[in-house]
């Protein structure tokens, strides 16, 4: 059977699509990008919702080291099956830089300025057994 | 108008006291702080208090006097201490009080600290998915800026090293053992490049200063140390903060950058008249950046200072001699004044085995705390 996949967070990037997408917010008068754009950073008049770019290059990175606390945190891991993972900001041109989860959490794989791109990615199960999913990005594989 | 003196100073020992609650290590402090300079709780026309998680700062008032003080309580994230304290400057700078008190107590649970999205204004996706923890944002940004400098991972693990040696000398500090470089780079990698010896720990702690005017402070003592600057800035749109979903694509100065600048102006000073220094290290990739943005050194060029051992307590610059955050650990309300205290006692010549030598006269602080705010002082004898 094929679970169903729930976006962590409405709004956040398109779903269910083919070809997912951030969801931001341009503001016009300053021509400046908001995300996500659920949140009211500035007013409805002035802005409308834009779909950022899916590529990118890493600003920056560093890899959790150990299991976060709950509350906040809604991994389904325990101390004994958690695995470290990757955190960064990817730089998307011409818009923002975006924080994010990195598909790689091996620091020696990673490298400032590679070559990104956002894929949706299951990272928890509700309690009616949907699988919620999240946006993460990973290395381009086949980068020059 | 008048200048802005310390007269008193107090400290409750940092680290784990679990026979006292926080508040309680507030008032060890205040009265540590009175008895200091032979003034009495009553005398106090002011105070201004901080605590993150240790109870509301006023309710001191029921460990030390139902004296109808005027209390205000402050809260400033990690520059919490520093905001009491500039509040504490205004009050006597305008006129209005002659003496007061500035004070920041804190005790939290171990571990790295859980905070709500919400009340930093974010939804809950971004705790739920793990992105909510300042310790990834410190790793981040300390990673890009090695990257951008040429700065090696090692750099970090030498700030951490002479922390845990001048801890090791302060009676007052959590952490009082020498750790060697080995141990502190192959120590749990807790957000890549910092270790978890790199890092500062939530733990306890107060700290408390007596403010008065010059002419007040001359009645109590005759070792005033003179407060010249108490600066405080927030972010601009651009600066690189914790918890942020996104960042502009053009950096601004950071926030230590506009407070630092403004310290130096107030007090007629620059970097290079600077005899003892505190600035913030929540982990050793704080003070190299703080390095650089409090104008002690260019950016990059911190390895070198480091390997020169130039910021030891014998160096040309002396940083964070009572061991910083690092060997102190960080009880949020605390910590600012732990820094004052700390150039306090070393101006008057009271540091024990880890007085800076030749007679310091001006000394420097600098907090800095989410969501990007900076506060800084200058501090002379």
């Amino acid at each position: 059977m094929v679970k169903t996949q729930v976006p962590v967070q409405e709004g956040l990037f398109t779903w269910p699509s083919d070809d997912p997408r951030l969801i931001g917010r341009l503001e016009k008068s300053t021509g400046r990008i908001y995300f996500p754009a659920i949140h009211n950073y500035v007013s409805d008049e002035d802005s409308e919702e834009v779909l950022l770019s899916k590529r990118g290059t890493l600003w920056t990175f560093t890899i959790q080291g150990f299991l976060p606390k709950n509350p906040p945190y809604k991994g389904p891991e325990t101390l004994e099956t958690f695995k470290p993972y990757g955190v960064g900001y990817v730089e998307l041109p011409g818009e923002i830089i975006v924080e994010t989860r990195l598909t790689e959490g091996d620091p020696d794989k990673l490298k400032i300025g590679m070559e990104m791109e956002m894929v949706i990615v299951p990272f928890a199960e509700d309690e009616d057994g949907n699988e919620i999913v999240t946006f993460a990005f990973k290395p381009v594989e086949d980068a020059a | 108008m008048t200048e802005v003196c310390i007269i008193g100073i107090g400290i409750h020992k940092f680290g784990r006291t679990p026979e006292r609650t926080g508040m309680q290590q507030g008032a060890f402090a205040v009265r540590q702080a009175l008895s200091d300079c032979g003034l009495e709780w009553k005398d106090m026309q002011f105070a201004f208090g901080g605590s993150a998680a240790a109870g509301s700062a006023d309710a001191l008032v029921n460990e030390l006097g139902l004296t109808g003080v005027q209390f205000v309580n402050v809260a400033n994230g990690c520059a919490t201490g520093g905001s009491a304290l500039l509040s504490a400057y205004t009050a006597i700078k305008s006129g209005e009080f002659d003496v007061g008190v500035a004070v920041g107590f804190d005790k939290h649970p171990r571990g790295a600290f859980n905070p709500d999205p919400k009340a930093s204004g974010l939804e809950t996706w971004y705790g739920d998915t793990g992105l909510m923890l300042t310790t990834q944002f410190f790793g981040m940004k300390i990673q890009k800026y090695l990257h951008d400098h040429g700065i090696s991972q090692e750099a970090l693990g030498l700030v951490a090293q002479k922390a845990f040696r001048n801890g090791a000398k302060n009676p007052n500090a959590w952490r009082r053992d020498e750790i060697d470089l080995d141990t502190i780079m192959n120590s749990d990698m807790l957000a890549h490049p910092l270790t978890k010896f790199m890092f500062c720990s939530p733990s306890e702690g107060g700290a408390a200063l007596i403010l008065a005017s010059e002419q007040t402070a001359r009645r109590y003592t005759n070792r005033p140390v003179f407060l010249r600057a108490a600066t405080l800035r927030t972010r601009h749109y651009g600066s690189f903060e914790v918890f942020s979903p996104y960042q502009a694509l053009k950096r601004a100065p950071a926030p230590t950058e506009f407070a630092s600048q403004a310290a130096y102006e107030m007090a007629g000073v620059g970097p290079e008249d600077i005899d003892v220094i505190q600035i913030q290290d929540t982990e050793s990739g704080a003070e190299i950046m703080h390095m650089a943005e409090n104008g002690f050194c260019k950016d990059g060029d911190q390895e070198k200072l480091l390997r020169e051992r130039a910021t030891d307590i014998d160096g040309p610059m002396p940083m964070n001699t009572d061991g910083g955050c690092i060997a102190n650990g960080e009880p949020i309300g605390a910590s600012g004044l732990r820094q004052v205290y700390e150039v306090v006692l070393q101006l008057r010549g009271e540091a024990g085995e880890r007085q800076v030598q030749n007679n310091p006269k001006t000394g420097y602080t600098h907090v800095y705390g989410a969501p990007g705010l900076s506060a800084c002082t200058v501090l002379q004898n």
